[in-house]
């Protein structure tokens, strides 16, 4: 069920005309009636935040910013990573080490000198978000977690403001608008986050990145609707795609007159602790670790070249093995327990997998049942590589 | 009567890695019965362990929300679609090794990176 996007009220109608070059530069959109000069000083008058300059904040950047959108704010404290270029498009190779907002400002800018960009260099927080997010009028959501996903959710419902919600997982990804005047918010969908702990395993993790291409696009499609007034917006419908079979499907999205947040009875009045409702205690909180016999790489390399009978197991998944590999006998972690028979407990076995922690589980699990030769390879692979054979790639 | 159940990306390491599946089943608790039934490692990502669906699992017959419906004792006729839609917060997690799970999740890039370290 579709419902007519609503024009959105309190945006300040400032500029009244475009200079020759803008009517040049988006003649595209002002030949179309659906836009026209009215919807194109829209877009110019308009204000966007961006809350993430990631994969999904790539492409909404680059067409909020090419689509002439007055004002863009983004929000990221990251720093560009050699792993973001596979899809976070609007860096090169160039921008890695770079603060993200600066590399995104210094790409987008460059595709507009017209529109203003203001970076905000910080983490989302409680304490700064009701600040940032009054000054626009449209918030999207292209984080990557839940505790931020819940603020982002609140600020907007506490101030009105729309909030465009992408999200993926590997080849699947949903979208809609929350927080339009009586559609549903986050909370309506999802009351709660899952506990940490629960799917799925890293091990299941990744993403194809032109998942984030897709998604982000059909984001910045509902912003820019939204501001013109335009068409039918999500609000009200759950958007999947489902990459792998190239299927979009719809669900629809019911206000829970209930919701704490956004129902007729809000108990929800400020932004609370979103690390805590999540279940994540902070992010310092100390790493769990498993204590394991251990060997060094180069501990390894020594005694193997003493021909020392050393058995590998590598606990990776087949598509790691691929990657690189120490030429071990290759039993992916989560098959252990039904493929124990494999290993002969009298020999001596050195486990290991791509940084040592996977295999630390594997070491501590074979000792439970009764392995006494097992040694973990600290740092896995990648220490490997490192102190070892530098020939061997890092992934 | 036939319903088809569709397996969201997140829960196929858990469904023998199907994208979907058919079962007979007259309301969609049967369903998810059979479902978990089937595929015993799916229980704990679809259910409390007093047998709730799980808050962050959305279950849909066709594209109606279970829960403005009659819940798991909605009807289901033959031909039906069952959608199993959990939340997904993004985030790519680089980590194979990774032992924390989900933190990907619900922890920053970096923050992840610094427990990974």
């Amino acid at each position: 069920m579709a419902t007519k996007v609503q024009p959105m009220t309190g945006a300040a109608n400032s500029a009244v005309s475009l200079s020759n070059e803008e009517i040049l530069r988006y003649s595209r959109h002002l030949i179309m009636p659906e836009v026209g000069m009215e919807g194109q000083l829209k877009l110019k008058n308009a204000k966007v935040l961006l809350i993430g300059t990631g994969g999904l904040g790539a492409p909404l950047g680059l067409y909020l910013a090419a689509a002439g959108i007055g004002r863009l704010g983004l929000v990221d404290f990251d720093v560009v990573d050699f792993t973001n270029l596979q899809r976070q498009v609007t860096f090169g190779s160039g921008d890695v080490g770079k603060p993200k907002t600066e590399a995104a400002r210094a790409r987008l800018s460059s595709l507009n000198t017209d529109i203003q960009i203001d970076t905000f260099e910080t983490k989302l927080t409680s304490d700064n978000a009701l600040e940032l997010f009054k000054e626009f009028d449209v918030i999207v959501d292209g984080t990557d977690n839940f505790p931020t996903r819940y603020l982002v959710n609140d600020a907007c419902i506490l101030l009105g403001k729309p909030n465009v919600y992408g999200s993926i997982f590997r080849f699947e990804g949903q979208v809609t608008v929350f927080g339009r005047p009586d559609g549903p918010c986050y909370r309506c969908l999802y009351p709660e986050p899952p506990p940490p702990g629960l799917v799925p395993s890293c091990a299941e993790g990744g993403v194809l990145g032109v998942l984030p291409g897709i998604v982000g696009s059909i984001q910045a499609m509902e912003t820019i609707k939204l501001i013109l007034g335009r068409g039918d917006g999500l609000a009200g419908r759950l958007l999947l795609f489902d990459a792998l079979a190239m299927k979009f499907r719809e669900l629809k999205l019911r206000k829970n007159p209930n919701c704490p947040m956004c129902g007729e009875h809000r108990t929800i009045n400020k932004l609370i602790d979103y690390y805590e409702f999540c279940g994540v205690r902070g992010e310092e909180a100390p790493a769990p670790n498993v204590q394991v016999p251990e060997i060094t790489p180069r501990e390894l390399k020594s005694r193997l070249d003493r021909g020392d009978d050393l058995f590998i197991l590598d606990v990776r998944e087949p598509h790691e093995f691929q990657i690189c590999n120490l030429k071990g006998h290759l039993i992916p972690l989560g098959e252990l327990p039904r493929r124990v028979h494999e290993l002969d407990s009298s020999r001596e076995i050195v486990a290991h997998c791509r940084s040592g922690k996977r295999s630390a589980e594997a070491v501590d699990f074979l000792r439970k049942t009764g392995f006494r030769k097992i040694l973990n390879l600290k740092g896995g692979i990648v220490a490997w590589s490192d102190e070892v054979d530098p020939s061997v790639p890092k992934y | 009567m036939s319903v088809k159940v569709i397996i969201p990306t997140p829960l196929r390491p858990y469904a023998g890695k199907r994208d979907s599946t058919e079962v007979k089943a007259g309301t969609v608790g049967e369903a998810l019965g059979r479902l978990t039934t089937e595929f015993g490692d799916l229980r704990k990502h679809l259910f409390t362990e007093d047998g709730k669906l799980r808050s962050f699992v959305n279950v849909y017959v066709n594209d109606e929300d279970i829960r403005y419906l009659a819940k798991e004792n909605t009807p289901t006729k033959d031909g039906d679609t069952i959608s199993i839609v959990p939340s997904i917060a993004g985030g790519s997690c680089f980590f194979h090794d990774c032992r924390f799970y989900r933190c990907c999740s619900a922890l920053s890039f970096r923050a992840c990176l610094r427990r990974q370290a």
